[in-house]
C-alpha cells in the first residue's frame, strides 16, 4: 500500500480547515461559507477521543480496584493476635497415673507426652486470669474457643524440650483462635445478634480485659512464612509453598535457561532457511500459545504416569513449568541476539575468528542482558502459573517440610487457591496475603528485569 | 557401584584427557610446531572422545539391562502365580474357583508388588541372598522395624527368591557393563592423543559436535508438541473406547457420575461436550465483548492521541494488568466482583438477586480486565507500525485525526488486529484459574449470562485431581476433553498466523 507515499506535504491537524477553506473560496462565490458539518466532525472526534480516554480510566479502574481489594482484604493477616499467660504445669494434669516417679525418663517418650491434655492447662491458666470457676463448664468451653489448637502442639515441644519445668509457673505465649483474631483486628460486626457471629458477648469483654492487661499482642505474623499447611486459618503459613515454589523456579531457571538459549543460537544463527527450521519456528511460537493447563495434562501423563515420578512432588512442576516457559525464553533470545549490532558480528569475522567463536566470544555477552530480561519475566510467569500443578498433584494438605524436589510440596498459587476455596474468613485473609506475597515477588522479579533492561540499553 | 559412580570415573578420565592433550598441543607449540587449531580445542576434542562414547555405551546398557531384568522376572512370576493359583484350585477343589479369576487380575497388583520388593530389599544391607528362603511377612517387618518402610501386606513368598534373583543378577550386569564402559573410556583416553597433531582440525570437529548439541536442543521444542499430542491421543482413543465419539462431540448432558457409582448397572455417566463447548465459547464472548472495545480504544489513544509522556506511564501501567497471575484475577472474581454483581442486582430487583455470585457475567468481565492489555499491547505496536506517510495523506485531504483513524489507519492495521483479537481469544478459551473459581461446575446449557456455566479447562480440572484411575472413562474423558482444547486453540492460532502472513501490508 503507498497511497500516502507520494503526498509529501504535512498538515496534521490543521489540515481539515485548510480544505475547508478552499472548498470555500472556489465553490461558493457568494463567500458564504458550505457546511460541511465541520461542527458535527468536531464532535465526532472529541467523542472518540472520550472513548480513548474512557477506554484507559475503565482498565486503570479495574487495577486500582483489584489491587485496592487484595490489600483491603489481606493486610490484617500480617498481624497475628497472641495471648501470654503465666501457666501452671500441673503434675496431675500433666501425670495423673503418676508414671514419672516410677520412671522418670519416660517424660522425653514421644506416646506420653502426645496424652497429656495440654489444653486444659492453657483452659485453667485463662480462665484463672479472667476469673472464671473451673466448674462452670460453659465458661470453660468458650474459654477453649479462645485458644488455637496450634498451642498443643508447641506446649508438647516446650514439656520435651524443658522436662523439668513440670510442677512450676511458666509464662507461656501461644496463639489466640482465629475468631479472637478477628475480633480483636476489628473484624467482627457486633451489632449482629449473638448467636450470628463467632464471638460471644462474654468472650468479648475477655478479650477486652485480656488487651487492657497487655497480655494480647498483636505482632508480626512470621507463622506465615515459616509454618506448614493446618486446618486452623491462625497456625497455617506458607512455609511448604514457598519451599516448593523455589524449588520449581530453581528447576525451571536450571533446565529452561540453557536449552532456551542454546535453540535459540541455533535457530539464529546457525539453521539453515529450509522447512525443518520452520517447522521447529512454527512449533515454538504455537508452543507459546498453547493453554497452560495442556502442559499440566502433559506431565500428568509422561512425567507421572510413564516415567514414574512421585505425584506432588515440586520436580514435576519444575519439569513442566520448564517445558511451558521455553517458547518464551527462546523468543526472548532470539529477540536479544538479532539486537546485537552486525558490525560486531563482523569486526570479529574479520580478525580471523570461526562462526562459532563469533558467536560465543561475542554475540552471545552482548545478547546475554537481554536473555536474563526475557528469562526472569518467563519465570514470573511461571511463578504465578496455577493451573498444571493442579493436575499433577500439588493441590494437597501438606504439614511436612520438603526436604529435596521429590518430596510432596505445593506451590505459592496453589496454596492461594486452596485457601480461597475454604468457608472461613479468617482463610480469606490468609489467602489474600498469600497474594500478596506473591504480587511481592513478582514486582521484585519485574523489577529487576526493567533495571536490567535500562543499564543494557544506556551501555548501547 | 552404580551408573552414576561410574559415570563420575569417566567423566574424571574425560577431564584427565582433556588436561593431557591440551599440555600436549601446547608442548608441540612451543617447540615450533605449527598447529592448526588453538591447544584449547584439542583439549576439548579428547574430552569429548574419552568420554561421549563411554557414557552413551554406559546409558544404552544400563537402560536395556533393567527392561531385560523386568521382563525375565515378570515372565517368572507369571508363571509362578499360574502355578500358585493351580494348586489353590486344587486344593480347596471346586468350591475356590470364584476366587481365581480375582487373584489373576490383580497380577499387575503383583508387579507393582514385586518392584517395591526390588527397590527396597538393598535397603536391609548384608547379603541379599540370605533372604532367597525367608517369607515375606517376615521381610515387610524387619523393613517396617530397621528402616521404617512400609510394603503391602499381600506379597507373596514366591516373590522372595525372584527379587533376590533380580538383584543378584542386576549386581552382575551393572558390574560388568561398568568395567566395560571405563575400559572403553581409558582406551579412549590413550587414543585421543592420537589427534594432537598439526594436520588435524582440532577445532573444526568441536565446532561441529557443538552445532549438533545446539541443534539436539532445539528438537526439543518439537518433542514437547509431539509429547502433548502422544500423551493425551493414546488416552483419547483409550476413551473413545467405551464412549462413542458420537456421545462425547454431540451429548448435550455432562453427567460423569463418579468412578465408584460406574461399577453399578447402567451407570455409566454421559460424557457430552456440547454444554461445556457453549459455556467455554459463552464466557469467552463475554470476554472478548469487554477486551475488545477496551483495549482497542486505549491502543488507539495511547498510539495516536497521548504525548510521550503520558504514553510512558500509562502503557506499563495498562501491562501490570498482564504480569498478574490469573489465580490472583481468579480470588478478585471470587471475592469482590461476584459478591458485588449479587448485591447491586438485588438491590435493583428489591430483595432477590437476578445475577449469582457466580455466573458468566463475572468470568467474562474479569477475564476481560485481565486480555485488555493483551489486546491493547498488540495493538498499539501493529497501530504504530502504520507508517506516517498514510496519515499524512489523509490530514492533506482534510480528515479529522479521528476520521483518520477510523478510515485509515484502522483498515491498514486490520489484518494484525484480527491476528492480536483471534490469540485474545485462543487464551480466553485455554484460561482456567478464573473460570474455575468464577464460573461455577454446573454444566448446563442457557443463554442467561447471570447463571453459572461451566468450561473445558473447569472440568479437565475437576476430572484430574483427586483419586485417579486410568481406566475409567471417568479420568480418560479429561485428556479427550483436552484433546479438544489444545485443537481448538491450535487451529485459532494457527488461523491468526495465517492472516499475519497473507493480509500483512508491506510498507517501504
Amino acid at each position: 500500500m503507498s497511497v500516502g507515499a507520494g503526498i509529501e506535504n504535512n498538515m496534521p491537524g490543521g489540515g481539515a480547515q485548510a480544505a475547508a477553506l478552499g472548498a470555500c473560496s472556489a465553490g461558493d462565490p457568494a463567500g458564504r461559507r458550505r457546511d460541511i458539518g465541520l461542527k458535527r466532525r468536531y464532535r465526532a472526534e472529541k467523542r472518540f477521543r472520550f472513548y480513548g480516554i474512557a477506554a484507559i480510566v475503565f482498565g486503570l479502574f479495574f487495577l486500582v480496584l483489584l489491587l485496592w481489594s487484595i490489600f483491603a482484604h489481606g493486610f490484617g493477616a500480617f498481624w497475628q493476635t497472641t495471648i501470654t499467660l503465666p501457666v501452671a504445669l500441673e503434675a496431675q494434669v500433666i501425670d495423673p497415673d503418676n508414671r514419672l516417679a516410677a520412671e522418670p525418663q519416660s517424660v522425653s517418650d514421644p506416646h506420653f507426652l502426645a496424652m497429656i491434655d495440654y489444653p486444659l492447662l492453657l483452659r485453667r491458666a485463662l480462665a484463672q486470669k479472667l476469673g472464671v470457676a473451673a466448674d462452670d463448664r460453659a465458661a470453660m468451653r468458650e474459654i477453649g474457643q479462645m485458644i488455637s489448637p496450634s498451642a498443643r502442639g508447641q506446649m508438647r515441644r516446650f514439656l520435651g524440650a524443658n522436662p523439668q519445668a513440670i510442677g512450676t509457673v511458666q509464662t507461656i505465649r501461644f496463639l489466640a483462635s482465629a475468631n479472637v483474631d478477628a475480633a480483636f483486628k476489628g473484624q467482627i460486626n457486633f451489632s449482629l445478634p449473638q448467636d450470628k457471629r463467632k464471638i460471644s458477648d462474654r468472650q468479648r469483654q475477655w478479650i477486652t480485659l485480656l488487651s487492657k492487661e497487655g497480655l494480647l499482642h498483636k505482632s508480626f505474623n512470621t507463622g506465615l512464612f515459616t509454618r506448614p499447611a493446618s486446618a486452623n486459618a491462625e497456625s497455617s503459613g506458607l512455609a511448604v509453598a514457598l519451599i516448593g515454589s523455589f524449588y520449581i523456579i530453581l528447576i525451571v531457571l536450571v533446565l529452561a535457561l540453557p536449552i532456551g538459549v542454546i535453540t535459540a543460537i541455533y535457530l539464529e544463527e546457525y539453521a539453515g532457511k529450509n522447512g525443518f527450521t520452520d517447522m521447529i519456528e512454527v512449533n515454538i511460537n504455537n508452543l507459546a500459545a498453547v493453554p497452560s493447563i495442556v502442559f499440566g495434562i502433559l506431565g500428568l501423563s509422561v512425567f507421572i504416569n510413564f516415567l514414574g515420578l512421585p505425584r506432588s512432588a515440586s520436580l514435576v512442576g519444575g519439569l513442566v513449568l520448564s517445558l511451558m516457559t521455553l517458547p518464551t525464553i527462546i523468543i526472548a533470545a532470539r529477540v536479544a541476539l538479532q539486537a546485537v549490532p552486525v558490525s560486531i558480528r563482523a569486526a570479529a569475522l574479520g580478525l580471523g575468528a570461526s562462526h562459532t567463536q563469533t558467536v560465543f566470544h561475542h554475540v552471545l555477552p552482548l545478547a546475554a542482558p537481554g536473555i536474563l530480561t526475557g528469562t526472569i519475566i518467563g519465570l514470573a510467569r511461571a511463578l504465578g502459573e496455577t493451573a498444571p500443578l493442579l493436575l499433577i498433584g500439588m493441590v494437597a494438605f501438606i504439614a511436612n517440610y520438603p526436604h529435596s524436589p521429590l518430596d510432596p510440596a505445593t506451590a505459592l498459587p496453589v496454596q492461594i487457591y486452596m485457601w480461597a476455596g475454604e468457608a472461613e474468613r479468617s482463610f480469606v485473609e490468609r489467602s489474600s496475603a498469600a497474594i500478596i506475597v506473591l504480587l511481592a515477588i513478582l514486582t521484585l522479579m519485574n523489577v529487576t528485569a526493567v533495571f536490567l533492561r535500562r543499564r543494557f540499553e544506556k551501555r548501547q | 557401584m552404580s551408573a552414576l559412580g561410574v559415570a563420575y570415573i569417566i567423566i574424571v578420565f574425560g577431564l584427565a584427557g582433556f588436561f593431557a592433550c591440551r599440555a600436549r598441543a601446547r608442548l608441540l607449540e612451543q617447540r615450533g610446531q605449527k598447529m592448526h587449531s588453538l591447544p584449547l580445542y584439542y583439549g576439548w576434542w579428547a574430552f569429548f572422545v574419552t568420554s561421549a562414547p563411554a557414557l552413551l555405551f554406559l546409558l544404552i546398557w544400563t537402560i536395556s539391562s533393567d527392561l531385560y531384568l523386568e521382563r525375565r522376572a515378570f515372565s517368572h512370576l507369571a508363571a509362578q502365580n499360574a502355578a500358585a493359583q493351580n494348586a489353590a484350585s486344587a486344593v480347596a477343589g471346586v468350591a475356590a474357583s470364584g476366587a481365581a479369576p480375582a487373584q489373576s487380575a490383580g497380577f499387575g497388583l503383583e508387579k507393582a508388588v514385586l518392584s517395591d520388593l526390588v527397590k527396597n530389599l538393598p535397603a536391609l544391607g548384608g547379603n541379599i541372598a540370605d533372604y532367597a528362603q525367608a517369607s515375606y511377612a517376615s521381610v515387610r517387618k524387619k523393613l517396617l522395624t530397621a528402616k521404617n518402610i512400609a510394603l503391602v501386606e499381600n506379597g507373596r513368598n514366591y516373590m522372595l527368591p525372584l527379587a533376590v534373583e533380580w538383584l543378584e543378577t542386576r549386581r552382575i550386569l551393572q558390574k560388568t557393563g561398568g568395567a566395560a564402559a571405563i575400559i572403553l573410556a581409558a582406551f579412549a583416553f590413550v587414543g585421543s592423543f592420537y589427534y594432537v597433531r598439526p594436520a588435524f582440525r582440532a577445532r573444526n570437529k568441536v565446532e561441529r559436535v557443538i552445532i549438533s548439541t545446539l541443534f539436539l536442543a532445539s528438537l526439543l521444542a518439537i518433542a514437547t508438541t509431539i509429547g502433548i499430542v502422544l500423551s493425551m491421543l493414546f488416552q483419547t482413543v483409550h476413551f473413545f473406547e467405551s464412549v462413542s465419539p458420537r456421545a462425547f462431540f454431540f451429548g448435550t448432558v455432562w453427567d460423569p457420575r463418579f468412578s465408584t457409582a460406574a461399577g453399578e448397572a447402567g451407570a455409566t455417566g454421559r460424557f457430552g461436550l456440547v454444554p461445556l463447548l457453549a459455556g467455554t465459547l459463552y464466557i469467552a464472548l463475554v470476554a472478548m465483548i469487554v477486551a475488545v472495545p477496551v483495549g482497542l480504544f486505549a491502543a488507539i489513544y495511547m498510539a495516536e492521541y497521548a504525548s510521550p509522556g503520558l504514553r510512558s506511564v500509562i502503557k506499563p501501567l495498562l501491562e501490570i494488568l498482564a504480569g498478574i497471575p490469573t489465580i490472583v484475577y481468579g480470588f478478585f472474581a471470587l471475592m469482590t466482583i461476584g459478591p458485588f454483581l449479587r448485591d447491586i442486582s438485588a438491590a435493583l430487583a428489591g430483595g432477590q438477586s437476578f445475577i449469582q455470585a457466580q455466573s458468566v457475567l463475572t468470568a467474562g468481565l474479569v477475564m476481560g480486565i485481565m486480555l485488555i492489555p493483551f489486546v491493547s499491547s498488540l495493538s498499539d505496536d501493529i497501530i504504530t507500525a502504520v507508517p506516517r506517510a498514510l496519515r499524512d495523506g489523509s490530514y492533506g485531504l482534510g480528515a479529522t485525526q479521528s476520521e483518520t483513524v477510523k478510515k485509515v489507519v484502522l483498515p491498514a492495521a486490520l489484518p494484525g488486529i484480527v491476528a492480536a483479537l483471534l490469540l485474545a481469544a485462543s487464551r480466553a478459551i485455554g484460561e482456567t484459574m478464573i473460570v474455575v473459581l468464577a464460573a461455577g461446575v454446573a454444566a448446563n446449557i442457557s443463554f442467561n449470562p447471570f447463571a453459572p456455566m461451566t468450561t473445558i479447562t473447569v472440568k479437565i480440572v475437576n476430572q484430574l485431581t483427586g483419586d485417579l484411575e486410568f481406566d475409567s472413562p471417568q479420568t480418560l474423558v479429561a485428556f479427550a476433553l483436552g484433546m479438544t482444547l489444545f485443537v481448538l486453540t491450535l487451529l485459532m492460532n494457527i488461523f491468526a498466523l495465517y492472516i499475519v502472513r497473507k493480509y500483512r501490508e508491506h510498507y517501504e
